[in-house]
């Protein structure tokens, strides 16, 4: 049941290998081999263990799902990746190699872009602001030269500035582009932190929740949207998801956590038949 | 009607991203700049230079600074006047110790000593935030006035214990000691002034103001998507501390002219400095001016009132001086919480449609 299984997934393809460690799907998605590598990781606050020696991998260009009821351990997962949570035991790999413990902004320059549950956005700033600040990364030019905004400076800005342009294009929000975040309803500012991950053109996006508390079409969008990137622009995806059916859909392999234990691995097939995740998170029948 | 945008597109990043993009705006500031480096000069006189030019142009330097600080990166500074009387210090040691140098070059050195020691007092901000921010910068503000007072070195040993700014020229006209032509020390802090709005805005445009505007709004964030919160805050003390510097430096050797710094520079500044980003918008370079034009014009204003227009007694007017000016911050502060900035914007945006309703 465990283990990286490829076989036909909730989305009806059936993969075929065209090479050794590297598979096409029925819908022509190329997966890859491994990008990140988690290694029995155990993660301890105190006498409570948060995670209990898990071990996943997630695949380039996949979508990978962690679910699991409340508490189980998912959103300290993601903290493990992206940098904020130090586990005590256990290894990272990121694309071959180890990776040392690191603070959050190293790993965000490593090409690890997230969301948060409860939207992280900055809200005083206008949502193309916003979106730049996902350039951040890749903009270089020192303070002096954008002191007096020559050359170099303005150039970046524009380069920045066409790519953003894109993704705002790309997540259909180019009507709110000069709005402050602040005054944006929930749905739109989920869509807006979505397009300040991509604007950092991760290798690896984790999005914690990222259709907590919307309604069915936003839900709807957003997962068109989760899809489409995956698609366009190759971008492997890690999600926390509470609703079973967009998770059964959207993703290639399922990752189950219960009390900070792994109880199931496989595509959402295999998970659903998983009488231990059955049990776990869609409850013991008592008859 | 008089003040639209229609038909005015942009066709590049670059243009929209400009500093003033509508481009009314944009030939009312330019309007306004020529008005102040041509016609002012040959129009004021020393009662106009001393009573209002001079403390605007140099508060407004100062409110930049802190404005960087506090408006766009978060943190709050009480320590302003402890920032400007390095400036201050910094100036007269360097003006004592090398008398050839232009003073111009020596009053951007003292904004570059008063950077490195921002970004000394600086460091706490890495472990604590808000208001025990405020508290460790408060520290600075005592310690700095301090140090200047009981170290003697910094005062060139004089008996009286104050720095006076000996006599120094730019071009063959006087811009510090007592003889001093007003239109020449006018220009002289106006450059400084334009010079230090224009590097503000340049920052606070591009990435640097982003990754600080990041900061303010939300560290964590910041911190995922790749700002290391070190660099940020450091840059954004040092950056301030720049301008305050330079700001505490053209107001001793050009506007005082003698300082004792317990009295120049006490916690009373570092107040001023901050009510005058608060009244006038954090956040917002238009902001700094407003709020220095507001501090330095509105006690002027009434003193002229209550004095010249109603033939008040001078100590009466005093008292009601501060009592209204006490007064208009707070109903400025409840009309408008963002600022003279927020309720400038709000005007643009009524002007847009005005005289329609919609």
């Amino acid at each position: 049941m465990t283990g990286p299984g490829m076989s036909a997934g909730a989305r009806g393809r059936s993969d075929v290998r065209d090479s050794l460690d590297h598979e096409v799907t029925a819908d022509g998605r190329k997966i890859g081999g491994v990008l990140m590598d988690m290694r029995s990781i155990t993660l301890r606050f105190g006498g409570v263990e948060a995670i209990k020696n898990i071990s996943f991998d997630i695949r380039e260009g996949e979508i990978r799902a962690i679910i699991g009821p409340n508490g189980a351990g998912k959103s300290s997962m993601l903290n493990v990746i992206s940098g904020f949570y130090v586990p005590q035991e256990g290894e990272v790999w990121f694309r071959g190699s180890r990776r040392p413990p690191m603070k959050p902004y190293q790993v965000a320059r490593q090409g690890i872009a997230r969301t948060f549950q409860n939207i992280a956005l900055f809200e005083g700033m206008s949502v193309l602001d916003n979106v730049m600040t996902g350039r951040l990364t890749q903009m270089k030019t020192g303070m002096a030269a954008q002191a007096l905004w020559w050359g170099k400076a303005q150039r970046e800005e524009v380069e920045n500035r066409a790519r953003v342009e894109q993704i705002i294009d790309f997540l259909e929000i180019q009507h709110i582009r000069k709005t402050p975040v602040g005054r944006l309803p929930y749905g739109l500012k989920k869509r807006v932190e979505l397009a300040r991950a991509l604007a950092a053109d991760p290798m690896l996006l984790l999005l914690d929740e990222p259709m907590a508390g919307m309604n069915v079409e936003e839900k709807e969008d957003m997962s068109r949207f989760i899809l489409d990137v995956n698609d366009e622009f190759g971008t492997t995806i890690a999600l926390i998801e509470h609703d079973m059916g967009v998770v059964m859909d959207l993703s290639d392999r399922v990752v189950v956590m219960d009390y900070g234990r792994k109880i199931g691995d496989g595509t959402p097939a295999e998970v659903r038949s998983n009488q231990d995740v059955i049990d776990a998170y869609l409850g013991v029948s008592h008859d | 009607m008089l003040y639209r945008e229609a038909g005015d597109f942009k066709t590049s990043y670059e243009a929209d991203g400009q500093t003033f993009p509508i481009r009314l705006d944009r030939r009312g500031y330019y309007a306004i700049l020529v008005m102040a480096l041509a016609v002012v000069p040959f129009v004021l006189n020393d009662y106009w230079v001393n009573a209002v030019f001079l403390p605007f142009l140099i508060y407004a330097i100062a409110a930049l600074g802190l404005n960087i600080l506090t408006g766009y990166c978060g943190q709050v500074s009480l320590g302003t006047g402890g920032f400007m009387a390095v400036g201050a210090y910094s100036v007269y040691k360097l003006m004592t110790a090398f008398p050839e140098i232009s003073i111009a070059i020596h009053v951007v050195l003292a904004g570059l000593i008063t950077a490195l020691v921002g970004v000394l007092f600086g460091l706490p901000s890495l472990r604590i935030k808000g208001f025990y921010l405020a508290v460790a910068t408060l520290a600075a503000q005592f310690f700095l006035v301090w140090l200047f007072n009981r170290v003697p070195w910094f005062y060139n040993y004089s008996a009286s214990g104050q720095i006076s700014a000996p006599e120094r020229t730019l071009l063959g006209y006087r811009i510090t000691g007592p003889e001093t032509q007003a239109w020449a020390v006018y220009l002289f802090c106006l450059v400084f002034l334009v010079a230090s709005a224009w590097i503000a805005r340049n920052l606070t445009r591009g990435s640097v103001g982003r990754k600080w505007m990041a900061i303010r709004d939300m560290d964590i964030a910041a911190e995922i998507i790749g700002v290391n919160p070190l660099t940020a805050k450091l840059s954004a003390f040092a950056v301030s501390s720049f301008f305050v510097g330079i700001s505490g430096a053209l107001f001793f050797a050009v506007y005082l002219g003698a300082v004792e710094v317990g009295e120049a520079f006490g916690i009373n500044k570092s107040f001023l400095v901050l009510f005058m980003i608060i009244i006038g918008g954090l956040g917002s370079i238009f902001g700094s001016f407003a709020g220095a034009a507001f501090m330095v014009l509105m006690p002027v204003f009434l003193k002229n009132v209550l004095v010249g227009g109603l033939g008040w007694p001078t100590d009466l007017a005093a008292h009601l001086e501060f009592m209204i000016v006490g007064a208009l911050i707070i109903l400025f502060l409840v009309l408008e919480p963002h600022g003279l900035a927020q309720l400038w914007r709000m005007t643009k945006e009524k002007l847009r449609l005005w005289p329609f309703p919609h």
